[in-house]
């Protein structure tokens, strides 16, 4: 809390710098009703951001649209327009390397076009927020909610954490990051939530004042230097290791994938903090059928917990997972005891949070892991379809939804 | 059995405003005191070809997303939605729940015998409403027709007044003019908009309140109840 004699700092923008925690946790808030991308602009509005990369195509969301509002305002240093999603990401890394703080969006194929810089934004080690409004990738094409693409992302050395709704998205993107700058963390966070459902979707926020923002990025903190060509990350941009085979070079190159990996893994004492941990959980704590789920999957598992309850007298839970990387391995084991079935609903067709859920409960839980219900290409995951889902299970007979 | 959430589906076409229209009821709904979302669902639509938006409005926070497939009301925007199947889902009433409502924007009966049939078994009752005529005849502009099926689905849930829908139209309209960090500033030119978009939420209004009415007669006639029990107090903030 400020005394008479501290110092009052104010950010390019005007606005009071305020410590992260009074920001997320102590400033008096509002509500207000809106869509998931203006939630986005109003989080980069309180963020003190210096730089912004966009590129304009569908399927985009009004978010990287509306960052460029922000700019107008005078809210954001520096914005401009990427010549395709390739482009915005290594732009985007450029002002990051350079000692900004950065934001920019995609989802669905622009994330594919623009992968390769995101194992390069984790090995140069920049602080760089994605958010990823995932959309399908599929052919034929979808533009619709699915997330097979977080799959893809999940082993580049990127955070990903997985917001549920506008609220979560807002105070995700603000602890994103304070997380991915602490010196001993300095790895690029990608927060995601589902496009549509929550992009597009209109609905009560609790917002801080918009005259505070979060202390500016202080690029001296990093743990590598700015841009120097001389040094790293500057140096094996320019004069990478591939140029000498030699044992050194594939030596370094090992290291540093693992340092980047031991990296996320320090995240989590600050995720913990700054989320108010990596689960929340939902329902009878003591109930022996269990939902662990994320974003909108974990929405719906809510739905369907109310309507088990209701309907049928089945107790149940939810556990939904905040961060997917780091994983919230030890929280997932505790909340899990005493599961006997574990549902994992998805919205994609291969499963990749039931991979994750299965290898890190294996040897641990008793519980039978069920990969499902899963929908994908834009399908709706409806309550009652997650409720007969587990009334098959039980051999109860499914009465008519109506 | 007393619903605790009315979900509802919006088949429309693409450019009659339904997304807004969602927006607004969700916004109007909000501010009575509900909870609610609104949901829209498009692809890479154009004009005329088939659009469709989800509002929910409940007594308990509200985590359902995505399309709506067990509606409780149903508003077509257009009738080539019915005539034309431009719809996501056929027949356009798929998922109905019982005791439904479906609002048609349509100056003539559009449903077969059979289509009725299987409503009546339902109980659900069909409000057959010009509201693109409306438009025309009260806002000047077929533009409005999306405030005409506004004031006709508060008008027959009987849960949302008339002045949270008026500020549910005014949230969306009035954006506030922010020049810089702090600072709002009008200068002419704004004001000269500023006025030009009051004059166009006085016919929005208007539209939405003549169609409120009518719908409102309209439900006393058939003995409709409120879809909710009154708003649950939320903690003021």
């Amino acid at each position: 809390m400020q005394t008479a004699t501290d110092t009052v700092i104010y950010n390019r923008a005007g606005q009071r710098v305020v410590s992260p925690d009074y920001l997320l946790f102590e400033a008096p808030r509002t509500k207000h009703f809106m869509t998931g991308s203006e939630a986005v602009k109003e989080a980069v509005k309180r963020a003190s951001v210096d730089a912004s990369v966009s590129y304009p195509i569908t399927p985009q969301s009004e978010a990287a649209h509306l960052i460029g509002e922000l700019w107008v305002e005078g809210y954001v240093g520096v914005y401009f327009r990427g010549e395709s999603e390739f482009g915005v990401m290594s732009e985007i890394a450029g002002c990051a390397l350079a000692g900004a703080r950065t934001i920019t969006t995609t989802s669905g194929p622009g994330t594919l076009r623009a992968f390769e810089n995101f194992p390069m934004w984790a090995g140069t080690r920049i602080p760089v927020q994605l958010v990823l409004m995932a959309r399908g990738v599929n052919s034929p094409l979808s533009i619709q909610p699915d997330n097979l693409e977080v799959g893809f992302l999940l082993d580049t050395g990127c955070m990903i954490w997985y917001a549920e709704n506008a609220q979560d998205l807002f105070d995700m993107i603000l602890a994103g990051f304070v997380v991915a700058e602490q010196p001993d963390v300095h790895v690029p966070v990608i927060t995601v939530v589902d496009g549509f459902f929550v992009s597009h979707t209109r609905e009560a926020i609790m917002l801080p004042p918009d005259d505070i923002a979060l202390p500016p990025y202080n690029p001296y903190r990093a743990p590598m230097p700015v841009i120097d060509a001389e040094v790293p990350p500057g140096r094996f941009l320019r004069d990478p290791f591939v140029m000498k085979s030699n044992y050194i070079s594939y030596a370094t190159h090992a290291s540093w994938q693992w340092e980047v990996r031991s990296a996320i893994e320090r995240s989590r004492p600050y995720a913990k903090h700054y989320l108010r941990g990596l689960i929340e959980e939902f329902g009878d704590p003591t109930a022996e059928l269990v939902f662990v789920a994320c974003g909108t999957a974990a929405a719906q598992a809510k739905e369907a917990v109310r309507l088990l309850e209701e309907e049928e007298g089945i107790k149940a839970r939810v556990v939904k997972l905040k961060t997917i990387r780091p994983f919230p391995i030890e929280e997932l084991r505790q909340a899990v005891k005493g599961a006997r079935y574990i549902f994992v609903p998805e919205f994609n067709v291969v499963g990749w949070l039931e991979r994750e859920v299965r290898r890190y409960l294996y040897g641990v839980s008793d519980a039978e892991v069920i990969g499902g219900p899963r929908v994908a290409g834009g399908m709706t995951m409806p309550a009652e379809v997650i409720v007969k889902e587990v009334l098959k299970l039980t051999g109860k007979e499914v009465k008519h939804v109506l | 059995m007393k619903r605790s959430r009315v979900n509802i589906r919006m088949p429309a076409l693409g450019g009659q405003g339904a997304v807004t229209a969602a927006h607004i009821i969700a916004t109007a709904a909000d501010y009575e005191g509900y909870y609610a979302v609104s949901n829209p669902f498009f692809g890479a639509e154009k004009r005329m070809a088939p659009a469709e938006s989800y509002a929910r409005i409940g007594m308990t926070p509200i985590y359902d997303r995505g399309e709506v497939v067990y509606p409780d009301v149903i508003m077509v925007f257009h009738p080539q939605v019915i005539t034309m199947g431009k719809s996501y889902t056929m027949p356009f009433y798929s998922g109905i729940k019982r005791r439904g409502l479906i609002i048609i924007n349509t100056e003539e009966d559009l449903l077969t015998e059979e289509d009725k049939e299987f409503l009546e078994s339902l109980e659900v009752k069909v409000l057959n409403f010009p509201a693109t005529k409306f438009a025309i005849d009260i806002a000047g502009t077929e533009l409005s027709t999306n405030m005409a099926m506004i004031g006709a689905l508060f008008g027959a849930i009987g849960v949302v007044s008339v002045e949270a829908i008026e500020e549910g139209i005014k949230s969306r309209f009035l954006k506030k003019f922010v020049a810089s960090g702090g600072t709002a500033s009008l200068d002419s030119a704004l004001e000269r908009k500023f006025k030009k978009k009051l004059e166009l939420i006085e016919k929005n209004l208007n539209t939405a309140k003549a169609a409120y009415e009518l719908a409102q007669r309209w439900a006393q006639e058939q003995g409709l109840e409120p879809f909710l029990p009154p708003p649950p107090k939320k903690v003021a903030v």
